[in-house]
């Protein structure tokens, strides 16, 4: 029987909404070897892991390993069962999972994993940066965990994921645009320095607001505190913490950044990630588009 | 489907990442990026003569220089946090580099396909490295005049 690990009992994380969604660099270099903890590198450099990573180490690899290899869609119950089960993740492990640009895909891949229910993630704070400016040790050897019996588990999209109908129902109520300043007016067809990987048409679905994701995140890459989050979500962007709120991007890997700020560390109960993002409402024909600053 | 002919140096590099499967073809290409030689002073001195190259996930930059012989010499400038540019710099420096100008410009574009490396990086970094081939080529053209 694996006994939970302990959270994290940082002050700064005891502000949060759910704290034990959060760990530090710290607690991460403690419990490194503790039996029930794994974990994972996701980073948006598929080769970064193999450069060195935080010994112990599993890589999670978000372009091969997520997603279904055919259609636009993330892996089913059994493929997720099968990645895990290899992983040597159990159902009651504690994945704590860290990454590259601020945990930017590290948070998508935590997102992902919550669309299974696997009942303890959890993100360290300031990911592959923090670890590494902190001079804590890396490895590039590969470790060898024993492999292990993940359950199949359904994927249920319901609650924490939004499709392209779903968006359409929800015009009049918050969205969240967490693209950068020209993607949202419509100026930039890509992400800046990303031109290949861009759509049809320009600007943000109508009434959303506009918080580019990387506000949530302090210069060393961890998370803002809680009231500087909520001078930037409440304060500015007007969310209300039981809003039902739906946030998106171009593919949905920003967006699960701000889906974890909302969701995990203020504490919306309803917060959906519309990983269709805007690679298809900017391509789809006849949906309702808005150019410009305002929403 | 017929491949374009490659150049021996490439067709090697290719046949190289052909030989091996999955996590090993990851680490050749880690191992190209470890390759990749440090810019001569004169570029590191005076980055701006480099150009970048904006298809690319990361910071990337390069130039090609084509000697009175026609023998054209390469110079890439990328990050270490970017080992996969980085290691796609690599494998056109240790293909290309030190080819004469007719070799280079004579390298499909769609040699970027041809590594097995799809599987592996999103098809939207190898349009990285084809942007960067596709800028060599640019280079040398305008030397030539």
């Amino acid at each position: 029987m694996t006994v939970t690990l302990p959270y994290d009992t940082a002050a700064k994380f005891a502000d949060y909404a759910h704290p034990e969604m959060i760990v530090s660099t710290e607690w991460v270099a403690q419990h490194l070897g503790d039996p029930g903890l794994v974990v994972a590198e996701s980073d948006e450099d598929v080769l970064l892991y193999e450069t060195g990573h935080i010994p112990g180490a599993v890589k999670l690899d978000w372009h091969t390993e997520l997603n279904d290899p055919v259609t636009r869609d993330y892996v089913d119950g059994a493929g997720f069962s099968r990645l895990m089960s290899e992983k040597g993740i159990s159902r009651d492990t504690t994945l704590v999972l860290y990454g590259d640009k601020n945990n930017w895909w590290a948070a998508y891949a935590l997102w992902v994993c919550s669309l299974f229910g696997h009942p303890d993630l959890r993100l360290m704070d300031g990911g592959r940066a923090k670890w590494i400016a902190e001079d804590r040790p890396l490895t590039t050897e590969v470790p060898q965990r024993p492999q292990t019996s993940y359950p199949v588990i359904d994927r249920d999209d319901k609650e924490l994921r939004a499709f392209q109908d779903q968006v359409l129902a929800h015009l009049g109520k918050p969205l969240i645009d967490v693209r950068s300043a020209g993607e949202y007016t419509g100026e930039l067809l890509h992400m800046p320095d990303y031109p290949q990987e861009g759509a049809l048409r320009g600007g943000h679905i109508p009434g959303a607001n506009s918080v580019p994701w990387a506000r949530a995140a302090a210069e060393d890459a961890t998370f803002r505190p809680r009231a500087e989050l909520e001078a930037i979500y409440q304060g500015e962007a007007g969310l209300r913490p039981d809003d039902d709120v739906i946030v998106y991007c171009r593919i949905g890997e920003r967006s699960s950044h701000t889906w974890f700020v909302l969701h995990h560390l203020l504490g919306y109960p309803h917060v959906r990630n519309y990983d269709g993002s805007w690679t298809e409402w900017g391509n789809s024909v006849r949906v309702p588009i808005t150019r410009g600053e305002s929403p | 489907m017929t491949a374009a002919t490659l150049h021996p140096r490439l067709q090697e590099i290719a046949d190289d990442f052909h030989a091996v499967m999955g996590q090993d073809r990851l680490q050749l290409l880690l191992e190209f990026s470890q390759e990749l030689p440090p810019l001569p002073a004169r570029y590191a001195e005076q980055h701006d003569l480099l150009e970048p190259v904006p298809e690319c996930q990361s910071p990337l930059f390069l130039a090609a220089e084509v000697e009175p012989d026609a023998t054209v010499r390469l110079y890439f400038d990328a990050p270490r946090e970017a080992p996969t540019t980085r290691g796609f710099a690599g494998i056109l420096h240790a293909g290309l580099d030190g080819l004469n100008a007719d070799e280079i410009l004579a390298t499909p574009a769609e040699f970027t396909g041809q590594l097995g490396l799809q599987d592996l990086v999103s098809p939207l970094r190898l349009r990285g490295m084809a942007a960067m081939l596709g800028r060599i080529k640019r280079q040398i053209r305008e030397q030539r005049g």
